[in-house]
């Protein structure tokens, strides 16, 4: 068995037992970047590995001493493109940050270097996080692990499809209407969204700056709730940041009550829904009676109304924040221009793809004077009924179980004409944004060969109790071992 | 509701980005699809709910006035993805005539 197929858990294990060094592990995945990436293309940028090799050998100095266990020192990971980091490019997957190297770390960048993580790379994206499929990247697509002729789902579809095809141990991604748990779906791996303010967005790049929040592209769940260990906390840089007691996620992940109550809402298997996803999702809860759940059928009444409310303030936000880029400061900027007006409107129309232009406009004609009240003060409005459905729900279930997305991966090229058919599989990932809640994507099956994900909604802040269920329920599937086989650069491809 | 062309060149004006004409007809017909979907939420019964902007209560967070230093290394970084500078200034197109 190679390194890199190894869990970040039993890498670290294995680090700390003194089987491999940080170095082995490394070179273990330089080795399958090498071998896999120009047929998956997941990376924007890849580290010079000499770089990341000498940042290996102190971090195995250092090894000798502090806690072993439980610590993912000297472990290779992936940020996603959207996450600042000091020393390589951060691009947001768009050419208006072609190049762009920030003057600081994000929060997370500082945690995961701290903890003696190692970075690799930086993954593809959609430009700006906006899509579903990583076709909207301003350099190339990434390809799924599982099928090269299909997407990896995004926005993370980097971060994604680099875990699914073993090339980092783990990843990084964004949330801000499921762009973290669609693609986890997609390709097969966990995806977790943390409730809103847990972890840090300082040095994130902003989408929609109330419903943006880092989540983690990992395995399987014990990977998981180690990375949310690292990253989670107060920091006083982000003002919405919650200042709480740091909980460990990673420790008592096994001990956990077997009376939960579960939440069916009968709406997410309904039309739209593919049957082997309702089949996959299904099977799913049937394993969690045999652990003791208690499931009951209830009523999300909104969770249609969800996405275009979802679409309104999201779209709002980003005209707000997207303001920024306009070739002045730092970026790209148009060379034709030949008045500062006229370097504004060049420089944006130039800079920015097909989508990001479609959003920041929607946006802004959501919030312009005459249709403030008839589309964004709906949206906010709709957003409260949303959250009031979850408290509801949440009186007496502990967590609610829907598909992550409605359908499994889609081919190339199929959707990127049809935006709102796009906008159609962030369906049922949006209310966990639009209510701040925490959500993780676990694989539950397979449908034509590709991944089927099954999502857990939990109360905020609840992520210690979302998290145990989560893994118990994993181990019940028996999916998370199933791997995609990727032919190596050199073999021959018989697809 | 629907949404004609002159009113996205109006839009593109207000968010700075110029648009072809190709352009301007495509994202007319996208956004009447859009909001066509979107007009669902008409058929709620909004008027005595209150917005929700935040899901957190949001409160002002507050910090010591202290000065912190700002080293010359910082403003180089900082100047050095500037697109175009002039020693520690950024450079535009000239404003006043």
């Amino acid at each position: 068995m190679e390194l890199y197929e190894l869990t970040a858990c039993q890498a670290a294990n294995a680090l700390a037992k003194k089987e491999v060094t940080a170095c082995d592990l490394t070179e273990s995945i330089y080795k399958r970047i090498a071998a896999v990436e120009d047929k998956i293309k997941g990376f924007i940028t890849v580290r010079e590995k000499q770089e990341a090799l000498s940042e290996a050998v102190q971090v195995q100095d250092s090894l000798e001493k502090g806690d072993k266990l439980a610590s993912l020192r000297g472990i290779p990971m992936t940020l996603k493109d959207n996450i600042c980091t000091l020393n390589l490019p951060t691009t947001c997957g768009s050419k208006m940050l072609q190049g762009y190297y920030p003057p600081y770390d994000a929060h997370v960048t500082e945690k995961l270097q701290e903890a003696g993580t190692i970075l690799v790379g930086k993954s593809n994206m959609d430009e700006f996080a906006m899509g579903s499929s990583t076709e909207n990247s301003s350099f190339y697509p990434t390809l799924n692990p599982w099928n090269q002729h299909y997407v990896p789902g995004g926005s993370s579809g980097g971060s994604a499809a680099l875990v699914a095809a073993r090339e980092t141990f783990f990843a990084l991604g964004s949330d801000t209407g499921g762009s973290v748990r669609q693609p986890a779906s997609l390709c097969g791996v966990v995806g977790f969204k943390p409730t809103y303010g847990l972890v840090s967005r300082y040095g994130l790049i902003a989408f929609a700056s109330s419903l943006d929040q880092i989540g983690t592209l990992t395995r399987d769940v014990r990977d998981c709730a180690m990375v949310l260990d690292i990253i989670a906390g107060h920091d006083s840089r982000d003002s919405t940041s919650v200042p709480r007691e740091k909980e460990n996620y990673s420790r008592d992940l096994e001990k956990s009550s077997s009376s939960f109550r579960v939440g069916i809402p009968r709406e997410c298997f309904g039309q739209g829904v593919e049957e082997d996803v309702k089949k996959a999702v299904k099977r799913g809860i049937e394993k969690c009676q045999q652990i003791g759940t208690v499931i009951e059928e209830i009523s999300f009444p909104h969770n249609e109304h969800a996405l275009p409310a979802y679409y309104l303030v999201a779209t709002a936000e980003s005209s707000s924040n997207l303001a920024r880029y306009d070739g002045i400061q730092y970026g790209f900027r148009s060379k034709k221009a030949e008045n500062l007006h006229d370097l504004y409107r060049k420089t944006r129309e130039e800079g920015f793809g097909p989508e990001v232009k479609r959003r920041v406009m929607l946006g802004t004609y959501a919030l312009s004077s005459g249709y403030y009240d008839a589309y964004y003060l709906k949206a906010l409005k709709v957003r409260t009924i949303i959250r009031k459905d979850f408290e509801k729900i949440f009186e007496d279930h502990d967590f609610v179980i829907m598909p992550t997305s409605p359908t499994v991966a889609f081919a190339m090229g199929e959707k990127v004409d049809d935006p709102l058919t796009m906008y159609l599989n962030d369906i049922f990932t949006v209310p966990a944004n639009l209510a701040g809640l925490p959500a993780i994507s676990i694989p539950c099956g397979f449908s034509r060969g590709l991944p089927v994900g099954l999502q857990v909604v939990g109360r905020p802040f609840d992520e210690k109790r979302l998290l145990q269920f989560s893994y118990k329920l994993e181990s019940l599937l028996q999916v998370k071992d199933i791997k995609p086989d990727i032919a190596e650069v050199g073999q021959t491809d018989i697809s | 509701m629907t949404v004609g062309k002159n009113e996205v060149e109006y839009v593109a004006s207000l968010a700075r980005i110029t648009l072809s004409e190709e352009e301007k007809v495509m994202y007319t017909e996208q956004f009447n699809t859009i909001l066509e979907y979107i007009h669902m939420l008409n058929k709620l019964e909004l008027d005595e709910v209150e917005p929700t902007t935040h899901v957190l209560p949001l409160h002002n967070v507050l910090r010591k006035d202290l000065v912190k230093v700002s080293t010359q290394k910082i403003i180089e970084q900082v100047l050095e993805e500037a697109p175009e500078k002039e020693k520690f200034l950024f450079r535009v197109p000239s404003i006043i005539e």
